[in-house]
């Protein structure tokens, strides 16, 4: 059992949780993350690991409420337990030091990119920062990236924050005016797709961290493999994070919809009925 | 031994097996010639006194007889069921040879069954603590047996499993209609109450290294962590929506209940007409659970002929009672999608077998013609991998194959504080060969750690029970 220490809803939707886990927290690097299970009922599901403490042993996580798992997990509070959590899980981000970094983050796959920034900037790199979202309200952790960014850049669809745009626009521009050796891509598939086929011309290396649906998380199951340049891969052992120049996009797109009927219908049972048990409090 | 009814057992997730009346056990037991020279025990891997506790179920003694099967083998109620019988204690048996063996399996459940109608299970007595500390990684059938003849001895031990169950591929792999779940837990408890320690959700390489469990005290580590990574075939459309790994599916229903939901919240797809590619146990255990998930149609597509297929005899002899049908000499080429990427059919070639090859075996050949199957979901069961994340961890651990630890029959490997046993070093193989290997690491341990200077390869050598009954 896994206490939550703190929970915090940081932007409409999506919740940030500091959870008690010596063990993990005491191995967790950036890029790295967590299956999780609510309770007995639960399905398991990866999370990436948003910020540790080793000193205090704990792990940040941040999730946007989408599904039935996230939206009971909204409705923990501090002092509750989450029954399972394994890990930390997938290939580290490589840190080294690249020269200057491209950090672009979509929605809540920001947050993921936080424990990446703070890496790459400890290894001596420059790094531009551009953070995208449809509107000012979701953008997530803005004020933690200035701490380390070299460079901030903010577009929002609407306009309503720094420039009205997609955050591929911004890119293209910094690529130009820059020499930029490694863009590091993290949030909405169609959002790492857009930044992969932006950069591919320039020869600009790209890593994109993906999401597919996972079940166990340790190389045993396959539910989450992805075609990485024509070869099947395990994002939960082999990745998360892939060449973005090799990813076929349109094969993970499709996957991820795989169980869209069931999802709904979980929620809805969830939304509706209540039916089912949330917690598990001791 | 008794079967439920196909019809009615195919439409859900209960046991299919009966199991034997105590009239009928009775009946094994007094056809047992109990033989001077048992031939049924060299076919045993973990050496049970087969003819001794066959004997304790003619006076009626079941629990006796339990007692002695204890005394080999930690996991009874698990090995009366699952175990290939027909290829070990069964195949050997003398009565064989004429007619029918004495049903060994059959009795060994039913005296396992019989002590959990009663509702107690007898604790041997452990030996006092030692003060050694062993950690075991993987609580599937070679770390259990490790763990719980470790425990007898005294030794202070810690299972480490990387889901959220102890159990492994009694748990994950093998269906509740062949193994049923609470049989696994009863055993698991077991374990338990030698004073086994079972810490669940920790991924041993990178929760922990074993590097850090070295230095926390730990003596030496035992790695069984099993083949469970799925093999495919590298055939185009395999990546479709609606094509399951075996190991996937089986997971999803076993372990996640998926046959449950919207109960239990994992999902898992149910379809029409399904294909299971493979000839195996996992194959059969893949086409029986797609059955009961609601498949109308369900085929197995193997490349050999049935006489070539790795399976037990009784399951596929179960399959074929619950209407599976079988395609052989066929290998798939090709699995096809519609526009929106779900699959559609899968296109196989004819095979034949060929003359055989210095080696004996005959290997399929293609004959050029090809055929199409219309399916919904097409579950790939072609064998497993060595699971990779604790392998890949360990620096200097000599590796064979895709990732297979190199391990002696003793379970040592070439670095001094880890031994190895089960599918990790062998490869996919059954749950009683994983126990025998854990059996025989279990000694190699002690010795190690007794300071017995090398242990000897040997065959294995029952732990002696310090039962008082």
């Amino acid at each position: 059992m896994f206490k939550i220490l703190e929970k915090h809803t940081i932007a409409p939707k999506v919740d940030m949780m500091v959870i008690d886990a010596p063990h993990i927290a005491g191995h967790a690097k950036a890029g790295n993350f967590v299956v999780l299970r609510i309770n007995e009922k639960g399905e398991r599901i990866p999370l990436t690991i948003a910020d540790s403490d080793k000193r205090k042993g704990t792990i940040t996580l941040l999730f946007q409420k989408v599904g039935k798992t996230t939206e009971a997990l909204g409705m923990l509070k501090p002092g509750n337990k989450i029954r399972d959590i394994a890990g930390p899980l997938g290939h580290a981000t490589p840190i080294e030091k690249f020269g200057h970094c491209v950090l672009v983050g979509g929605g809540i796959g920001s947050a993921t990119l936080y424990p990446i920034l703070k890496a790459l900037k400890d290894a001596g790199n420059k790094i531009t920062v551009i953070l995208g979202a449809r509107t000012k309200d979701l953008l997530v952790w803005e004020d933690k990236f200035r701490e380390y960014a070299d460079e901030m850049l903010i577009t929002t669809d609407d306009g309503s924050s720094g420039r009205k745009g997609f955050v591929t626009e911004a890119l293209k521009e910094t690529i130009e005016k820059k020499t930029v050796a490694v863009v590091i891509a993290v949030g909405p598939l169609r959002m790492m797709k857009a930044v992969s086929e932006l950069t591919k011309p320039y020869g600009v290396k790209t890593i994109v961290s993906l999401n597919p649906v996972m079940v166990e998380g340790t190389g045993m199951c396959g539910a989450c493999r992805v075609n990485i340049g024509g070869k099947t891969r395990f994002a939960c052992t082999d990745g998360p994070e892939f060449d973005g120049h090799e990813v076929d996009f349109k094969e993970l797109e499709n996957r991820l919809k795989f169980y869209k009927e069931e999802e709904a219908q979980a929620l809805h049972l969830f939304l509706t009925k209540k039916k089912i048990q949330v917690t598990s409090n001791e | 031994m008794r079967f439920r009814n196909p019809e009615k057992r195919k439409k859900d997730f209960k046991e299919v097996s009966l199991g034997l009346t105590e009239k009928q056990a009775l009946k094994e037991a007094l056809s047992c010639l109990q033989c001077k020279k048992p031939r049924c025990i060299d076919g045993c891997p973990v050496e049970i006194d087969i003819p001794k506790f066959i004997s304790f179920v003619k006076e009626k003694d079941y629990l006796g007889g339990l007692r002695k099967i204890r005394e080999y083998n930690n996991l009874p109620s698990v090995c009366g069921r699952v175990c290939p019988q027909e290829t070990q204690c069964q195949g050997n048996c003398i009565k064989g040879k004429k007619g029918r063996p004495v049903a060994i399996g059959a009795l060994e459940r039913f005296v396992a069954d019989y002590e959990m109608v009663l509702g107690e299970t007898e604790t041997p007595e452990v030996q006092s603590a030692n003060g050694h500390k062993v950690a075991v990684i993987g609580s599937g059938p070679a770390g259990l047996t490790v763990a719980a003849d470790l425990a007898k001895l005294g030794y202070d031990i810690t299972v480490f499993e990387a889901l959220h169950e102890a159990g492994g591929v009694l748990l994950y792999g093998i269906p509740e209609f062949r193994l049923p779940k609470k049989i696994v837990q009863r055993e698991i408890e077991y374990v338990k109450r030698l004073g086994v320690k079972m810490i669940v959700n920790w991924v041993i390489g990178r929760t922990k290294t074993i590097d850090e469990l070295i230095e926390e005290g730990f003596e030496t580590i035992f790695i069984g962590v099993g083949a469970g990574a799925p093999r495919y075939l590298g055939i185009p459309g395999e990546n479709l929506n609606n094509v399951y790994f075996a190991s996937e599916f089986l997971t999803r229903v076993n372990l996640m209940k998926a046959h449950r939901f919207p109960l239990y919240d994992t999902p898992v797809k149910k379809a029409g007409r399904v294909a299971v590619v493979g000839g195996g146990n996992v194959a059969m255990d893949s086409a029986r659970t797609a059955l009961r998930l609601g498949a109308e149609e369900v085929s197995i597509i193997y490349r050999r002929t049935e006489t070539e297929m790795p399976s037990r005899h009784e399951e596929v002899e179960n399959a074929k009672e619950e209407g599976i049908t079988f395609h052989f000499l066929s290998n798939p080429k090709e699995i096809t999608g519609d526009d929106r990427g779900w699959v559609q059919s899968i296109r196989c070639e004819r095979m034949r077998l060929s003359e055989p090859d210095e080696s004996g075996r005959r290997r399929p050949e293609s004959t050029g013609e090809e055929f199409v199957i219309e399916v919904d979901q097409v579950i790939m069961a072609i064998g497993q991998r060595s699971n990779p994340i604790l392998v890949r961890s360990i620096s200097g651990l000599n590796l064979w194959g895709d990732g297979y630890i190199v391990a002696d029959r003793d379970g040592k490997t070439n670095l001094e504080r880890i031994f190895a046993g089960g599918d990790i070093t062998t490869g996919a193989a059954t749950v009683i060969s994983a126990m025998g290997a854990g059996k025989r690491a279990a000694r190699s341990i002690d010795n190690f750690i007794m300071g017995r200077g090398e242990p000897l390869s040997q065959p294995p050598e029952p732990v002696q029970s310090q039962s008082k009954h």
